[in-house]
């Protein structure tokens, strides 16, 4: 009788072993998957059609009939808006984030939180919308901008998408501190602001760059909302107020009509495989600064 | 302790795979259920997007049992889309040189328009001054008679057909300038084209749809049937039905249908083959 039991809670045990195996095997499947995919996509660019990595990262020429995909606007777009959102959206996050965990009394944050939650939710599609209703025919007529579109119209855009991102972050980054730092910064007569400057913000760094990494990292990939609002001019950001592209954006925007094999299809391959790139040294780089803090 | 998942966790993680890949790859040809009913999947031209609608609305109604699913995407994806034989018929401004298996079925002509937002005050350019606008050459709406406005160029995506023909009767060998605004459908442009001031772009006649758009002369001659059909407006083209290999079945009759439905076809504002005096070689 009890062998039996046991024979059958092992049997169990087995295949919730095997159920869970290949679950984990499957993740692993499906990111080599994506990644050999692209590697192997995204470097046609290079070993069929011929074009020199250079090229494509440092030439603005963008013209595939003729043979070239460089791909430069794109790149100095993506970093352009990212900068930019991250100047304005990570202070402001930061803030938030101080506010949340040190100052605001409790029943204000349990307002708060769940309104950043509803942020997080919020389809980017709907912040493009709103940031073409809204902030274009704004920044158009209150500038010298004769179309509204561009930079800065997106990086606003980013900076309102990325604050969760960063708030959330830095929240649990002030909130992990042990509670004997704000302590003893108190009992040895410092003011809140002193404790809160000299105290908890150094001790808090690396879990503050985590959070505008990670900003960094939505930022960056973000895709349809700035698509709307950018105007997806094949140009270097001329000052905030004139169009420009992103690689995402030029991704989507070209992606439709990209013939399979044709040199657009390989170039826009190759800037994903950029993004992807992108991605992995930011994951690495917050790797890096969790293990330098323990 | 095994590492290793065991060989029935490979196999069927491989068969699961195997599934999903075949379920995107398989070609999704003229497919006839049990029942009779039978589906078409058409893409491509956002040009040609009221009248396909339009057509396979009407179509459906006559042919109870058969389901068209029409979109757009541009011309080159519905060129792109049916070489992959990923749709049964794809919609396109321009032809497709550079696939020798896909059959061109012309069911219609259509215009194009130079539109501007009605703030440039200019009614009429000649070929060298759009080429001029369309290429950055000059920015200022003054420069061509117009009101101290600042060009800004509305552009269609790279896989835009109105883009291919605009450029081909037009611009000729003159690139067109990068630095406006990127617009990746007819709607798109025209909505743009009609909210921001001193913008300028192309678009199917098809496309335009109520007032707050100035609709420009290319050297006096306004886009109508008459100055189309008679060859004194030059920016025109076939709209082509592309399928891969000659069209069968559902496919044939819905393009023969489109091409037959002459009062659909007048009333989205395109024109009939027959009723072109001239060919695009007269151009």
């Amino acid at each position: 009788m009890i062998a039996l039991q046991a024979r059958r809670s092992h049997r169990v045990e087995r295949i919730a072993l095997v159920g869970l195996r290949f679950a984990a095997f499957f993740v692993i499947l499906a990111m080599a998957a994506l990644l050999g995919y692209l590697a192997y996509e995204g470097t046609k660019t290079f070993s069929a059609d011929h074009v020199s990595l250079g090229e494509f990262l440092f030439s603005p020429n963008f013209a595939v009939d003729a043979g070239h995909p460089g791909s430069a606007v794109f790149i100095a777009g993506s970093l352009a808006v990212t900068v930019f959102a991250i100047t304005v959206g990570g202070p402001i996050g930061i803030a938030v984030g101080i506010f949340l965990a040190e100052i605001a009394p409790a029943r204000m944050t349990q307002l708060l939180k769940p309104a950043i939650e509803v942020m997080v939710g919020i389809p980017s599609v709907v912040y493009g919308w709103l940031g073409l209703t809204l902030l274009v025919p704004l920044i158009r007529t209150h500038t010298s901008s004769p179309t509204g579109f561009g930079l800065a119209a997106a990086g606003i855009v980013l900076s309102i998408m990325i604050l969760p991102t960063v708030i959330t972050l830095s929240e649990d980054a002030f909130r992990s501190l042990p509670p004997a730092l704000k302590e003893g910064s108190l009992a040895l007569g410092a003011t809140r602001w002193q404790t809160i400057t000299r105290v908890l913000l150094p001790s808090a760094s690396s879990g503050l760059a985590v959070a505008l990494i990670l900003g960094i990292a939505r930022a960056i990939g973000e895709t349809l909302a700035i698509q709307m609002v950018i105007g997806n001019a094949t140009q270097f950001p001329q000052g905030l107020f004139a169009p420009t592209a992103a690689l995402t954006t030029e991704i989507v925007t070209d992606m439709p009509g990209a013939t399979q094999g044709s040199l657009l299809e390989h170039s826009l391959f190759s800037m994903a495989l950029l993004l992807l790139l992108i991605a992995m040294v930011l994951i690495l780089l917050v790797r890096f600064v969790l293990r330098r803090r323990t | 302790m095994k590492r290793w998942p065991g060989p029935p966790v490979l196999s069927v993680a491989l068969c699961l795979i195997g599934l999903a890949l075949a379920g995107c790859s398989s070609p999704s040809s003229t497919t006839t259920t049990a029942s009779g009913s039978s589906t078409l999947t058409v893409a491509g031209s956002t040009a040609m997007l009221p009248l396909v609608l339009e057509a396979s609305g009407e179509y459906q109604r006559m042919h109870p049992t058969v389901k068209i699913s029409v979109s757009g995407g541009g011309s080159a994806a519905g060129i792109a889309q049916v070489a992959a034989r990923a749709i049964d018929i794809g919609d396109s401004d321009i032809l497709a040189v550079a696939h020798p298996e896909l059959v061109d079925s012309r069911v219609a002509v259509v215009g194009f328009a130079v539109i501007a937002n009605p703030s440039v005050h200019v009614k009429s350019l000649s070929r060298a001054q759009l080429r001029e606008v369309f290429s950055g050459k000059i920015t200022n709406w003054r420069a061509v008679g117009g009101a101290d406005q600042k060009i800004v160029v509305v552009n269609r995506a790279r896989s835009s057909g109105t883009r291919a023909v605009f450029a081909k009767v037009i611009m000729g060998t003159t690139p067109l300038y990068e630095g406006g605004l990127v617009e990746d459908s007819t709607g798109t442009a025209v909505s743009v084209v009609r909210s921001t001031p001193g913008a300028v772009s192309y678009v199917a006649l098809s496309g335009i749809n109520g007032p707050g758009v100035t609709i420009v002369a290319v050297d006096g001659v306004a886009p109508s049937k008459a100055t189309i059909v008679t060859g004194r407006y030059p920016i025109w083209s076939y709209e082509h039905m592309y399928t891969y290999g000659p069209p069968k079945g559902e496919a044939a009759r819905f393009i023969a249908f489109v091409r037959g439905a002459t009062d659909l076809v007048k009333k989205n504002k395109f024109i009939t083959i027959s009723e072109m005096h001239v060919t695009e070689n007269d151009r």
